[in-house]
């Protein structure tokens, strides 16, 4: 009788003991953001509907942990835009702009609807925390300007946001970057 | 020879000299169908018969020669005219003649030099084949005879494992390693990936086995990558100190062994792709080459004795093996 014998030594590769902080403690990549609280501002025919953007983070690329601003639907487009225009990124899509809800002798309350404005809260939310988590999104001023500053300066300088020098990271040398593709789903 | 009533005509069938004892490898054809042909190894001696049938009985076969040809060639699907022919041996089985009656013919091919192993791939095939032809005025009858060959090698006597650190400055940081560059096909990747820092929320972590076909040389060089494999390492967000274990049995796919510039013709490489996938479907990957060869089979005579007891365990009470190994051994092993 003839049997193939073939052994191959599977066991584990050693590597370190996890530091029980790490282990256990918060985890590094905690990035939250709420887009609530739709308030309509103004009178008429000049009124539009502004949301909280409320954003929790221990990112150590944002200034601010904690930060809360008052933003409406053309502040998401403006960074839209900056982002498609300065970085190399596929930005996800926005809800949409409903020009049709803009126009008059419409039977319902058109743009203030209040299950639109649920919609398009919902559809923020999710555009502002996919694209808030991104490496190379997360490098550009207009992002940090839009999440972390009372105001959008239209004229501001548009650039790049480099990471402040208490790294918790070990001593890392020269490393090879990965490559980043953002499938549209 | 008519024209319009039924001209003479002939079956050929090549039957080799060791076709009761010589071994069949699976080979993919081009629409992916499995076939099994005889398996030969370079250096290995071609030899048989060719059986040539009269169809009609009695009537002659006119012919302008019999011969047998051993081919190596490589065809690339975009040029199919052009066969690229690098082992070519013809041997003459019969002058210009007639056959009266159906008659066989020897043939030998000593030591074949055959350098390349077999492959069928997207858009290329190097197969080695024997072709008889009784040529005639009009048109030849040819019979062809596929055969599959395998290049062996032996342990590599250098194999470094893989140990790279890669990353996105402060978002993601991991360390792989794979515990060797070369691997055999029926082996086992052996590897690890150490998180130094993970600043990205991470769905799951997979790796892919990637074969890359390469033809075409200069500018017009076309790259075709075929994803042999998907493997899911981790699902799960993991944090920075964490381990993630990799083992990764060849055996279970379609694998060649890696072919480098063959005939300057074309390359196939297999290449690890490490993915990591984050909650919005963003795809982070590394790919890192390796090379795979084939190990030839080690058929053991003789089995050391617990190894007997295994297989009887599954193998019943019926085993003449048995006999060399009856001790008072218990089954304890």
């Amino acid at each position: 009788m003839r049997f193939k014998i073939e052994l191959c030594d599977t066991r584990r590769l050693n590597s370190k003991p996890q530091d029980l902080t790490d282990a256990y403690g918060p985890p590094s990549n905690f990035l939250e953001i709420d887009v609530y609280d739709p308030q309509i501002v103004g009178v008429g025919r000049n009124r539009y509907t502004t949301y909280e953007v409320r954003m929790r983070t221990n990112l150590p690329i944002f200034k601010l942990k904690d930060s809360c601003v008052r933003r409406r639907y053309s502040d998401f487009e403006w960074l839209k835009n900056e982002l498609e225009r300065d970085s190399k990124i596929v930005v996800p899509p926005l809800p949409g702009k409903a020009l049709k809800r803009q126009l008059p002798f419409r039977g319902d309350e058109g743009l203030f609807e209040e299950a639109f404005i649920e919609e398009r809260r919902v559809g923020l939310e999710q555009f502002i925390n996919r694209i808030a988590g991104h490496p190379l999104a997360q490098n550009e001023r207009c992002l940090h300007m839009f999440l972390q500053e009372e105001t959008i300066d239209r004229n501001y300088i548009p650039g790049k946001v480099r990471q402040k020098d208490n790294r918790d990271t070990c001593a890392c040398s020269m490393y090879i970057y990965f490559y980043i593709t953002l499938i549209q789903s | 020879m008519n024209f319009f009533g039924f001209g003479q005509t002939a079956d050929i069938d090549i039957v080799l000299n060791d076709a009761e004892t010589r071994k069949k490898a699976e080979h993919n054809s081009e629409d992916g169908k499995k076939d099994k042909y005889f398996l030969f190894y370079d250096g290995e001696t071609v030899s048989g018969k060719v059986n040539v049938t009269l169809k009609y009985p009695g009537k002659r076969l006119e012919h302008n020669g019999i011969k047998v040809e051993f081919v190596g060639q490589i065809e690339l699907y975009y040029d199919r005219g052009n066969h690229h022919e690098f082992v070519s041996l013809v041997k003459d089985l019969a002058r210009p003649g007639e056959l009266t009656q159906s008659q066989t013919f020897d043939f030998e091919f000593a030591h074949v030099e055959k350098p390349y192993e077999s492959y069928t791939g997207q858009n290329v095939k190097l197969r080695y084949f024997l072709k008889v032809t009784i040529g005639r005025r009009l048109s030849d009858i040819t019979k062809e005879l596929d055969i599959v060959v395998h290049t062996l090698s032996t342990y590599p006597d250098i194999n470094s494992s893989i140990k790279m650190e890669v990353g996105i400055e402060d978002c993601l940081h991991i360390e792989f390693e794979y515990n060797k560059s070369k691997y055999h096909l029926k082996d086992v990747i052996v590897g690890k990936i150490y998180f130094l820092l993970v600043r990205i929320k991470i769905r799951h972590m997979e790796i892919d086995i990637i074969r890359r076909e390469t033809t075409g040389t200069g500018p017009s060089v076309y790259n075709e990558n075929d994803t042999i494999a998907k493997y899911e390492i981790m699902d799960g967000a993991p944090v920075r100190g964490e381990s993630i274990p990799i083992r990764l049995f060849l055996a279970g796919y379609e694998l060649t062994p890696t072919m480098k510039d063959v005939n300057k013709k074309f390359s196939v490489r297999y290449f690890l792709n490490l993915v990591l996938i984050d909650e919005e479907d963003r795809r982070y990957f590394k790919q890192q080459e390796i090379i795979l060869w084939r190990k030839g089979d080690i058929v053991k005579k003789s089995m050391s004795h617990q190894a007997i007891m295994a297989a009887q365990r599954f193998e019943g009470s019926s085993n003449p093996e048995r006999s060399h190994s009856q001790s008072a051994e218990n089954d304890k092993s």
